[in-house]
């Protein structure tokens, strides 16, 4: 289950030692634009030797590296990939080709790791026009792209205009990598709202997101983490619903029925994937629960 | 009539201040006090020696206090609380015989009790009229209530009140009355009033501390005390004021209308009070200028004595009543006994306070605290000093776990309660285990053999000893 | 590895190092912690093990250190070396 990615600056011991506290799904440690140029080594050396000692313990681990075009990304992925993060994250990327050079070499990292292939997933970073253009492409290719994310501040600079609260601005780009994720069978998140004080802000910009299709959202901030929880996590009444479609289809399986109803509205494959996954969320969220199948 | 004299010297002289006698103090200036170093300074100038200093608290403005033990003009002291400076002396062992150690509410009632002596009190008064009328809701220096003051002009042998507002007779609004005082003196100035805000009063910004704040506010949600009726005190930490902020945010929310807000008093609780959280907040000290407006203008932030706060010689106290007190700590122990008084290289940098009186009358008792402090692990085998007793902790709350003390025979309902509203509940010995896992196993500290300091409990017994440091 | 250069890396705030290497005929390790009395013997042997790992012979490393736990003091003291042997 990821609901929130919090991002945590790659070279702060203090948040590194605690980010697992802060009750993010996923944590995001940062190489990239919270380290400046003279602290990469130092930073890429810290979040390694941390890892190597820290568990993280309910949370998955997000290295973001430098982008390609720079010297620092290799090096990053040197130090990293040996201790196994769940998830890379390359920032910057604009064609396919990006997410094949860092695949590439992660799997030749892999490989001398002894790690079976694809151990390492990808979750690329999209945050230029040429990468929202490209999203269908970069979603699909490679095995490792288990997750697109957008990044709504280089966008807008990008793009030349404004970044507002509202979001505006970014709507195409939002609608475009959801559909282009969607395409591709993985998941999608969302920019962080950057207004860190701006709680209401955040729960709209959330629930918006959601509404559009956004699996989460990443955040900058440990306060707009239960926020983004809240909102991305099904209701209980979403959790009810999807036990009686659980119960629904295992009794008319028991009947031989093949069309079943519940609520007088008719139950399709769709609703069963639904079902299913807002069950999967429960589990994550509260611990295995009694089965209804 | 008139009780003005010229200076505090003709006050000393008129009260017979002599050798091996007891003065007493408040802190209500905190780390803006003047007047407790201009009178050892005027009683050092005289050639008085071998005294005792009675102050509710010592902070880091009292420094010169360590030149007046050396020079023998103190040579006993007793607080409630003292800041590192003072302290690091202190822990050196620059004092011959220990200091004595008490609670907010245990010096009232033991100086009530006729346990603790006071020759002479000299009162930091920020208005006053020439008999002695005085409070510190208005003048230049105000500082809001002046709660802890109350039993040292009730029971002093001598006192006198310090100003540097004078106003004509009578005062309206007194705090204290003039039946208990003996002279009055104008100074220039008492004090600083930018120092009441000392350190840590505002909500903090670090993470940490803020998940550690939300797991306290949910405690105090699951417990089913945060119901209409509700009373409340925290201290001034970050963590706890922001535990505040949350409770606020619950209470407004589900339209629960508690009773009162207790204890030194912030801007935060005055917040409280004025969004109609609370009917009336008890004030015994003002923690910050918010809180000393709020007093002067508001009927329903009332001043308390320390004895109506705290004591135990009164025929009740307002922390009797106290459904939830949220508490600092230094370390706590595998038995939930609670340090506040040392650090963890056993230098004395705190004291009490209301820590245990708050503690043994509050309903839920809530240390919050990091799991780890600089490396340094929140739960140790053994305190390196008892400041409250683990048998009034309730809960310790950390950012990786709250424990809850089921070990004296109590909260067995709570710890299902917190279970229930899925709180990761764990034992006293997760933490430290945890802690240690990822600190390292911290190497004992050896302390020195002299005791210089004695812990009195509230009801007047010893708690513990405070070893030198070597 | 050599230490060529003086380097530092870390910094100066709660849980983190700030380490200091130089050039030196001999090997000196000096430290000042705020958890000196409770942890100074771990400080000394984490220090020692990068420089064992990382085969350093000679050298002045000196940390100031903020409370930092082992992974953090390893960190800085590998990067420190790093930079002090020119590679970074």
């Amino acid at each position: 289950m990821r609901r929130s990615m919090l991002f945590i600056p790659g070279n702060t011991p203090n948040l590194l030692m605690n980010g697992d506290v802060l009750g993010a799904d996923s944590l995001i440690l940062d190489l990239e634009d919270a380290v400046s140029p003279a602290e990469k080594d130092s930073a890429r050396i810290l979040v390694r030797s941390v890892l190597k000692k820290l568990r993280y313990k309910g949370c998955e681990i997000i290295i973001r590296i430098n982008p390609v075009e720079t010297d620092y990304w290799t090096r990053d992925l040197d130090e990293i990939i040996p201790l196994k993060p769940n998830m890379i994250m390359p920032p910057k990327v604009s064609c396919a080709q990006d997410v094949k050079t860092v695949s590439e070499y992660i799997g030749k990292l892999e490989e001398a790791c002894g790690f079976e292939k694809n151990t390492v997933k990808l979750i690329p970073l999209i945050e230029t026009a040429m990468g929202v253009e490209n999203a269908f492409q970069i979603a699909s290719a490679d095995e490792r792209v288990t997750a697109l994310f957008l990044g709504g501040e280089d966008l807008t600079a990008d793009l030349r205009c404004k970044r507002t609260k509202e979001g505006n601005e970014i709507f195409y780009a939002r609608t475009r990598l959801v559909c282009a994720a969607r395409a591709c069978g993985i998941d999608v998140y969302d920019t962080p709202f950057t207004d860190v004080n701006d709680l209401e802000g955040l729960y709209a910009d959330a629930r918006f997101a959601k509404a559009l299709g956004f699996s989460g959202k990443a955040s900058i901030s440990p306060s707009h983490v239960e926020g983004i929880n809240e909102v991305f996590s099904p209701t209980q009444a979403d959790i009810d619903y999807a036990h009686d479609v659980m119960e629904t289809i295992r009794i008319a399986k028991e009947q031989g029925k093949g069309v079943v109803s519940l609520h007088g509205k008719m139950i399709d494959a769709p609703i069963v994937e639904r079902a299913r996954q807002v069950i999967e969320m429960e589990k994550a969220m509260f611990g295995e629960v009694e089965d209804d199948e | 009539m008139s009780k003005l004299v010229a200076s505090i010297r003709e006050a000393i002289e008129k009260c017979e201040l002599r050798d091996g006698m007891t003065i007493s103090f408040h802190h209500h200036m905190r780390n803006g006090d003047y007047v407790l170093n201009m009178v050892l300074d005027e009683i050092a100038g005289m050639g008085i020696k071998n005294l005792t200093v009675n102050a509710s608290s010592v902070f880091d403005i009292h420094e010169p206090l360590i030149g007046h033990i050396q020079n023998g003009v103190v040579t006993g002291l007793e607080c409630n609380y003292m800041g590192a400076k003072v302290g690091k002396a202190i822990s050196e062992g620059i004092l011959d015989q220990p200091v004595v150690f008490r609670s907010h509410g245990g010096r009232a009632s033991d100086m009530e009790k006729g346990a603790s002596v006071i020759d002479v009190a000299f009162i930091a008064a920020p208005t006053a009229d020439d008999m002695g009328n005085c409070t510190g809701k208005i003048g230049p220096s105000a500082c809001g209530s002046i709660g802890y003051a109350f039993a040292d002009a009730m029971n002093a042998k001598k006192v006198v009140v310090v100003t540097d507002n004078l106003v004509a007779y009578p005062l309206a609004g007194f705090s204290i009355p003039e039946v208990y005082v003996d002279y009055v003196v104008k100074v220039d100035q008492i004090g600083n009033p930018a120092g009441i805000v000392s350190g840590t009063t505002k909500i903090t910004r670090d993470p940490v501390g803020l998940r550690m704040a939300s797991y306290a506010s949910k405690v105090i949600e699951a417990s089913g005390l945060l119901r209409d009726g509700f009373s409340f005190q925290t201290g001034a930490g970050g963590a706890t004021l922001a535990t505040a902020k949350y409770v606020k945010e619950m209470m407004l929310e589900k339209g629960i209308k508690g009773s009162y807000g207790m204890g030194g008093i912030t801007g935060y609780m005055v917040d409280m009070l004025n969004e109609g959280c609370f009917e009336a907040l008890l004030d015994v000290q003002c923690f910050d200028l918010k809180a000393v407006e709020s007093i002067r203008t508001n009927p329903k932030h009332i001043e308390v004595s320390a004895t109506q706060y705290a004591g135990v010689s009164g025929k009740s106290a307002g922390v009797d009543n106290l459904d939830v007190v949220l508490l600092g700590a230094t370390q706590v122990d595998l038995d939930f006994n609670v340090n506040v008084h040392t650090d963890s290289n056993g230098y004395i940098m705190g004291g009490s306070g209301g820590h245990c009186d708050t503690a043994a009358g509050a309903k839920l008792a809530i240390i919050i605290a990091p799991l780890t402090r600089a490396r340094l692990p929140l739960v140790v085998d053994r305190c390196l000093c008892i400041s409250t007793p683990g048998k009034t902790v309730d809960v310790v709350v950390t950012q990786r776990g709250i424990a809850v003390n089921t070990k004296y025979g109590k909260n067995a309902e709570l710890k299902e309660q917190l279970k229930a509203a899925k709180l990761p509940v764990v034992e006293i010995e997760d933490l430290k285990r945890m802690a240690e896992e990822l600190a390292g196993v911290p190497k004992p500290v050896k302390l020195g053999e002299k005791v210089v300091a004695n812990v009195i409990y509230r009801d007047g017994t010893l708690l513990d000893v405070i070893h030198s440091v070597q | 590895m050599r230490i060529k250069t003086g380097a530092v890396a870390g910094t100066l705030e709660s849980s983190d190092v700030y380490v200091k290497v130089e050039p030196s005929d001999k090997l000196e390790i000096e430290i000042e912690s705020v958890v000196f009395n409770q942890y100074a013997d771990q400080i000394r042997e984490t220090i020692q093990q990068v420089l064992d790992q990382l085969d350093v012979q000679a050298g002045r490393i000196s940390v100031n250190d903020k409370g930092a736990i082992d992974c953090v003091i390893q960190a800085r003291v590998e990067t420190a070396i790093k930079r002090a042997g020119g590679e970074n």
